[in-house]
């Protein structure tokens, strides 16, 4: 019973946002949270999808304050702690000064795999209030593995205390995981973090392998609520990782009962791998282009599957909603 | 003498791109380029093309205050607080091209005239350039209760400058929006690509107006008419579709390819941002010399 080396970190109420559209209610978000922290989980995201000061056109507004949902969720934490997401060049450091004293206690700083440099004052402020500070590679499939050493040794040389692959699109294969963590393993000192997506069901696979390889932080969704198809589904993880012989920390009952008698019952679909989020995985395109693809692809008449194919083709990265809606008006136009 | 003589701090890739655009305005004579590093190549070209070169920074400027009248800063925001308060006491005119904003913000098609009595004018972000024009062309049609904007650049075109302030360019570009552009509320995004080859700046302007019912043609014109405005100085400033309306919400899609000075094309936003600057102090010559006159 040796086998407890991680932490299981949940963000169903960051990235689910994604899937619920960005409007999740104060009463959801209490009563996930209060689920998360009776079954054991340490740390929770609570955000937009997009991160603090995420709400907006470009990635759909949200419905509720995020800094009173997160006041909201920490409210319920009796062991667990709240994270919050922040992507430099979309929130600012004044987001995370408000989100702190709401009471977040954990900032994970998100760039695109090759941009780390952009975070060096976002990481050192996490680090001045105290929190638990991350560096959060986003769409770390889109890098060569020693880019993504070079990328996770500035991150630490600004201050993060784990350094996560985040594999945004969920493009990723277990060996692609495998190559990626060991090589961090071996030239960073802190600890390793991973991130999947589901949009070729390989999120579990890619969990056990990134486990397997000495990640020590491990993120999943609840009922698998996340962009695109979702993440590697948090209850589920817990019952695959107890049976390779780690120990969670986590109460299986516990944990089922929130993701089933709480989050199911305001999904409004559930996560299944459609044509879209596959071609996303097999395309590796940004997993939150999902819904805002779906909308243009009514809208210009398009299939949304050409859309997504030609993102993928000009490297689109997260971030970059509106060059859907461009795409999508060029093909349009082709048509 | 019909031409103010110019000085540019910063030998960089900012200030390097300039003196090619200043060496293009009838009002203005390139006179001086300022840097700290002797072997960079902005002096070594500053020095070919036969400029007078200062490699000691702004305190050889300051022994040789008779060669400018106008001075571009295009160092840093730290850097140009002490900049501009040694050159402005000394009564000479200081066009800000860092995010500082310590003077008012200046983007040519909006306001081209009304900072000129200011002894420094700052010129916003690339992304303000690219994008106040047309929040602007909106609001002066219908009001304009909320205007956010997406800058996306390739990666090569944001130097560490532009890196270490990121923040600084959300904060400086969303308060832009409102002064210049005339939205009640403002905000901002940028987002850096890597993709090689690098890709050309975007520009994404989301608008929502105040009114229900306003007129839409009279919207897409005052854009059309702005984008030709602005062509006039950044030649590679264009629509990518037409605009789009959705209820009370438009979008407005911009591609901005540079002229290729000193930056390649895709640079459009490094190119907007010098364009401006020397539109601006072009203009500003022309006045300050009929005056004199």
């Amino acid at each position: 019973m040796e086998k407890k080396s991680f932490e299981i970190l949940d963000v169903t109420l960051r990235d689910g946002s994604h899937s619920m559209s960005h409007a999740f209610t104060p009463q959801q978000v209490r009563e996930t949270a209060r689920g998360l922290d009776a079954a054991g989980v340490r740390y929770f995201e609570v955000s937009h999808g997009d991160g603090l000061g995420g709400s907006s056109l470009q990635y759909g507004l949200s419905a509720h304050d995020e800094l009173k949902l997160i006041e909201i969720a920490a409210d319920e934490c009796k062991q667990a702690e709240v994270s919050v997401l922040l992507i430099p060049g979309i929130g600012v450091k004044g987001d995370l000064q408000d989100a702190v004293k709401a009471g977040a206690k954990m900032v994970r700083v998100a760039t695109h795999v090759t941009e780390a440099d952009v975070a060096a004052q976002h990481i050192a402020l996490g680090r001045e209030l105290g929190l638990k500070t991350v560096g959060f590679l986003m769409m770390s499939h889109m890098a060569s593995v020693e880019k993504i050493v070079e990328q996770a040794k500035l991150f630490e040389s600004y201050g993060a205390e784990v350094i996560y692959v985040t594999d945004s699109a969920g493009y990723m294969l277990p060996q692609d995981v495998t190559n990626r963590i060991s090589a961090l393993k071996q030239s960073v000192g802190c600890e390793i973090g991973f991130h999947g997506h589901n949009n070729l069901s390989m999120a579990m696979a890619n969990t056990v392998a990134a486990v397997e390889a000495g990640a020590t932080f491990i993120d999943g969704s609840l009922r698998a609520l996340g962009a695109g198809s979702g993440n590697t589904q948090t209850e589920v993880m817990v019952a695959v990782l107890e049976r390779l012989g780690y120990q969670t920390g986590i109460d299986f009952y516990k944990i089922m009962d929130v993701a089933n008698d709480v989050v199911a019952k305001y999904m409004p679909r559930p996560q299944e791998i459609s044509g879209s989020s596959l071609i996303m995985g097999y395309s590796g395109v940004y997993s939150s282009f999902l819904l805002h693809t779906q909308v243009a692809a009514k809208r210009f008449g398009v299939d949304e599957r050409d859309i997504l194919v030609e993102l993928g083709r000009i490297k689109a990265i997260g971030g970059q909603e509106d060059l859907i809606y461009d795409v999508a008006q060029r093909l349009a136009v082709q048509i | 003498m019909n031409k103010l003589k110019v000085g540019i701090i910063g030998s960089g890739n900012i200030g390097t791109d300039l003196m090619y655009k200043i060496e293009r305005c009838d009002s203005l004579e390139m006179s001086v380029m300022v840097g700290i590093d002797p072997d960079s190549e902005g002096l070594k070209r500053a020095q070919d093309a036969g400029y007078t070169v200062i490699s000691n920074g702004i305190d050889g400027l300051m022994k040789q205050l008779d060669l400018v009248d106008i001075v571009f800063d295009a160092t840093s925001a730290y850097a140009h607080k002490a900049h501009s308060d040694l050159l402005t006491a000394a009564g000479k005119k200081v066009i800000d091209l860092t995010p500082a904003a310590i003077g008012p913000f200046t983007v040519p098609p909006v306001n081209l005239k009304a900072n000129f009595e200011s002894s420094n004018v700052n010129m916003v972000t690339c992304g303000g350039q690219a994008t106040i024009p047309i929040v602007y062309a909106i609001s002066r049609i219908v009001p304009v209760e909320y205007a956010e904007i997406v800058a996306t650049v390739a990666s090569k075109s944001a130097g560490p400058g532009t890196r270490a302030n990121i923040d600084e360019f959300t904060h400086t570009t969303a308060r832009a929006i409102e002064v210049v552009g005339g939205a009640e509320k403002g905000k901002a995004i940028i987002i850096l690509n890597p993709a090689e080859p690098p890709v050309i700046m975007r520009d994404t302007v989301n608008a929502l107006i105040k009114d229900k019912n306003f007129d839409e043609a009279a919207v897409i014109a005052s854009i059309e008419k702005m984008v030709t405005d602005v062509q006039e100085y950044v030649p590679g400033y264009r629509l990518r579709g037409a605009p789009q309306f959705d209820g009370q919400r438009v979008s407005v899609f911009l591609e901005v390819e540079g002229a290729g000075d000193f930056f390649p094309a895709y640079s459009g936003n490094l190119d907007i941002m010098t364009a401006a600057a020397a539109k601006v102090a072009n203009e500003m010559a022309k006045e300050l010399l009929a005056t004199k006159a």
